[in-house]
């Protein structure tokens, strides 16, 4: 069992659904994280992917639907899989009147580390800390904890890590920093799953997954998802383009409009009609077709969504 | 791929099982311990509601609820003024449990009782003397002020060792024949005393298993809700950490402290209230150690049923109304009726009651304590056995 456990994807989950009080939150979402892989885990707030990563650790249990973590049955074998996963909740999870050495200390423990202090300081000298490795976890700043929390879920070596929003609220610098970390480790061959709300981020993952109310709306790469949504863009530049934007959210042939900036991004399913639309009102702008990124993708998954789960109220 | 699993019922509660009972870790359960030690040490208010409590509700308990008080006002109605008499009121007067105000007649006498100027009222017939001398045994009279029944009780019974010892003394010489028994006058009181006689030596021994109980049910009954409301049990369930190994974690820091507490309450005991300690201590420090357990374990449970610490907090005091109050601590435990006296059996505070009482002013030893030491260790093994069993293993 253990001899081709290696060979099996980190996750590969199926059909999984979870209610919450008569609320479907997670529906039928099934994924697949290879070893050594960067998952994002992208969606709007609520759509489900803090429960479906609790799902997937046996932090709560499907209501239906089945499948493995790390060759580990999640129904059946939870303690394997906590025993092998790193997680990193949302909101920091640490003990806030336990030093940073402390925390790192119980932590080990609790996975039963042979050589704990030579781990403990270890993580103590890679995160930085080592002159206030004494300081309380509950006077670091946003930054220093997800960087404790990420170095503490660390710190039993899993071969999978969970990452819920791990850098909601973190310095760019710090985020770059995060990211450059998470690519060595995957290097390692350690698999990642990590939810997300920065495009940036999502584009620096391998694969990406896309939920919505529950559903899971897209699975592959940045490109693979863009180009499936079957998007013509075109990319408007000049002066008044809130207004042009406004005259163009119901016109024929556009779907939606995007602001990046200095840039409006116009995307419609038929190439002539889009432009068209565009070209009556934009006259005086210049008009360049580009690619459909993936936040015009995403939007769109978003705007479908919406349109084909939202309850009516 | 491994193929779908279909979840029959049984499979899961026996999974579910296997779950909640994986081999228990030393290191994590150590892990947990540490932990809680030094989150203990940083909490001040905890802290101060370790020692202060105990201090606090001891002097409380101990000095405001007097169950003996002396010095009661006492009205002596004299129907004759012999030698008798007089020696029967001056050894009133000697005693320090009545303050004796002479009155002349019935009428005045129960009046000041009515108006509760007097507790007592002590009246010697006229012809008492005469018939005492006679070998009549004529009786002495007293009524008392029964609406604070535990406050007479001890007053009462000097008033039979005053007359007893002034009988003894007076009738010498010729008159020793009237000695001996039956006593050569009555004591005819119109109530019933408090049997079990209620003293500082029976009340701060009481005290003992109910500050432990309130402090300790406390104690942990926050423990586990304020994992949950601080996020930090998310933490703890997604480690390999067990229910049994986070449970007896947080259980034995606290075993110390309540032993900390059982050593204030002792000293002072002995230096407010002169309570003794005669019996067997190992045996004494035995039942307390599985008093603590007991109780902790309480806390453990409740703390993983309620919802967040308000809920616990209202469990524990749903918990200490009926170990206050049939544990043998406020009333009389034979006194009880049998529904009440059934559910104090199974209270882990009504066979320490007995323990401590026992132990400290009977100078009990193991043979006298150990059956109240098996009934406390079945109710913590019971109570952990349910704890771990409600013990939530997912956030579902």
């Amino acid at each position: 069992m253990s001899a081709d456990r290696g060979a099996t994807p980190a996750i590969d989950v199926r059909d999984l659904t979870k209610h919450f009080g008569g609320r479907k939150v997670v529906d039928k979402v099934s994924l697949r994280v290879e070893r050594g892989e960067i998952h994002g885990f992208l969606g709007p707030n609520g759509s489900g992917k803090t429960t479906s990563i609790r799902l997937m650790c046996g932090l709560l249990t499907p209501d239906s639907g089945s499948g493995t973590c790390l060759g580990f049955d999640i129904l059946k074998e939870s303690a394997a899989i906590k025993r092998r996963v790193g997680y990193m909740t949302q909101k920091f999870s640490f003990w806030e009147d336990l030093s940073i050495r402390e925390n790192l200390a119980f932590t080990a423990r609790l996975y039963g580390m042979k050589n704990r202090n030579q781990a403990v300081e270890a993580a103590i000298e890679n995160l930085g800390l080592a002159g206030r490795a004494d300081q309380l976890a509950g006077s670091l700043s946003g930054g220093w904890k997800q960087r404790l929390a990420l170095a503490a879920c660390m710190l039993h070596e899993p071969e999978l890590l969970l990452l819920d929003e791990p850098t909601a609220g973190v310095d760019p610098t710090a985020r770059r920093d995060f990211w450059d970390e998470l690519h060595k480790l995957a290097a390692r061959g350690i698999s990642v799953l990590v939810s997300t709300h920065y495009m940036d981020e999502a584009e620096r993952c391998h694969k990406l997954a896309y939920i919505a109310y529950g559903r899971l709306m897209a699975t592959g790469t940045a490109r693979e998802i863009a180009a499936a949504q079957g998007l013509h863009t075109l990319a408007v530049h000049g002066t008044g383009l809130s207004a042009l934007a406004e005259a163009l959210q119901n016109a024929p042939g556009v779907s939606q409009t995007v602001m990046f900036g200095a840039e409006l991004h116009v995307s419609g399913q038929d190439r002539d009609a889009l432009l068209s639309a565009v070209r009556k009102v934009a006259d005086a702008h210049e008009i360049v077709e580009t690619e459909t990124g993936l936040e015009d993708a995403f939007i769109h998954l978003m705007n479908q969504a919406q349109d084909n789960f939202k309850a009516p109220s | 791929m491994t193929p779908a699993t279909p979840r029959s019922s049984t499979f899961t509660a026996l999974s579910r099982w296997k779950v909640l009972t994986p081999h228990f870790s030393f290191s994590r359960w150590w892990g947990m311990v540490i932990k809680e030690l030094l989150q203990l040490k940083r909490d001040r208010l905890t802290f101060a509601m370790i020692v202060g409590i105990p201090i606090m509700q001891l002097v409380l308990f101990g000095y405001a609820i007097n169950s003996d008080p002396k010095r009661l006002p006492t009205a002596l109605v004299l129907g004759e003024s012999t030698f008798l008499t007089r020696s029967l009121e001056a050894a009133l007067r000697h005693s320090d449990y009545f303050r004796v105000f002479a009155v002349t007649d019935e009428a005045g006498a129960r009046q000041a009782l009515a108006l509760g100027e007097a507790q007592f009222v002590v009246s010697i017939p006229a012809d008492f003397t005469r018939r005492a001398l006679r070998g009549e045994r004529p009786a002495l009279l007293v009524e008392a002020d029964a609406t604070d029944p535990t406050a007479t009780a001890g007053a009462l019974a000097a008033l039979s060792g005053v007359v007893a010892s002034t009988a003894e003394r007076e009738f010498t010489g010729p008159l020793a024949r009237l000695r001996g028994v039956p006593e050569p006058f009555a004591v005819i009181t119109h109530r019933l005393y408090n049997p079990e006689g209620l003293t500082h030596y029976n009340i701060v021994p009481g005290l003992l298993g109910v500050i432990l109980t309130l402090t300790t049910v406390m104690m942990t009954g926050l423990a586990i809700t304020r994992e949950r409301e601080r996020g930090t049990m998310e933490n703890l369930l997604a480690s390999p950490v067990s229910p049994l190994e986070i449970m007896c974690g947080k259980i034995v820091p606290y075993v110390l402290i309540a032993h900390i507490q059982v050593g204030i309450i002792l000293l002072f005991a002995r230096l407010l209230f002169r309570v003794p300690f005669a019996g067997d201590a190992v045996a004494f420090y035995a039942g307390a150690l599985l008093f603590i357990t007991a109780n902790l374990g309480v806390g453990v449970t409740l703390s993983s049923l309620a919802k967040n610490q308000l809920q616990a907090l209202q469990l524990t005091v749903f918990y200490f109304m009926p170990n206050i109050l049939l544990s043998g601590f406020m009333f009389p435990f034979a006194g009880m009726p049998a529904w009440a006296r059934a559910i104090g059996e199974v209270l882990p505070l009504t066979h320490f009651n007995r323990v401590v009482r026992g132990v400290l002013l009977k100078g009990n030893g193991w043979p006298e304590v150990w059956p109240h030491l098996w009934p406390m260790g079945l109710f913590f093994l019971i109570v952990l056995t349910l704890a771990v069993r409600f013990f939530k293993r997912t956030l579902d």
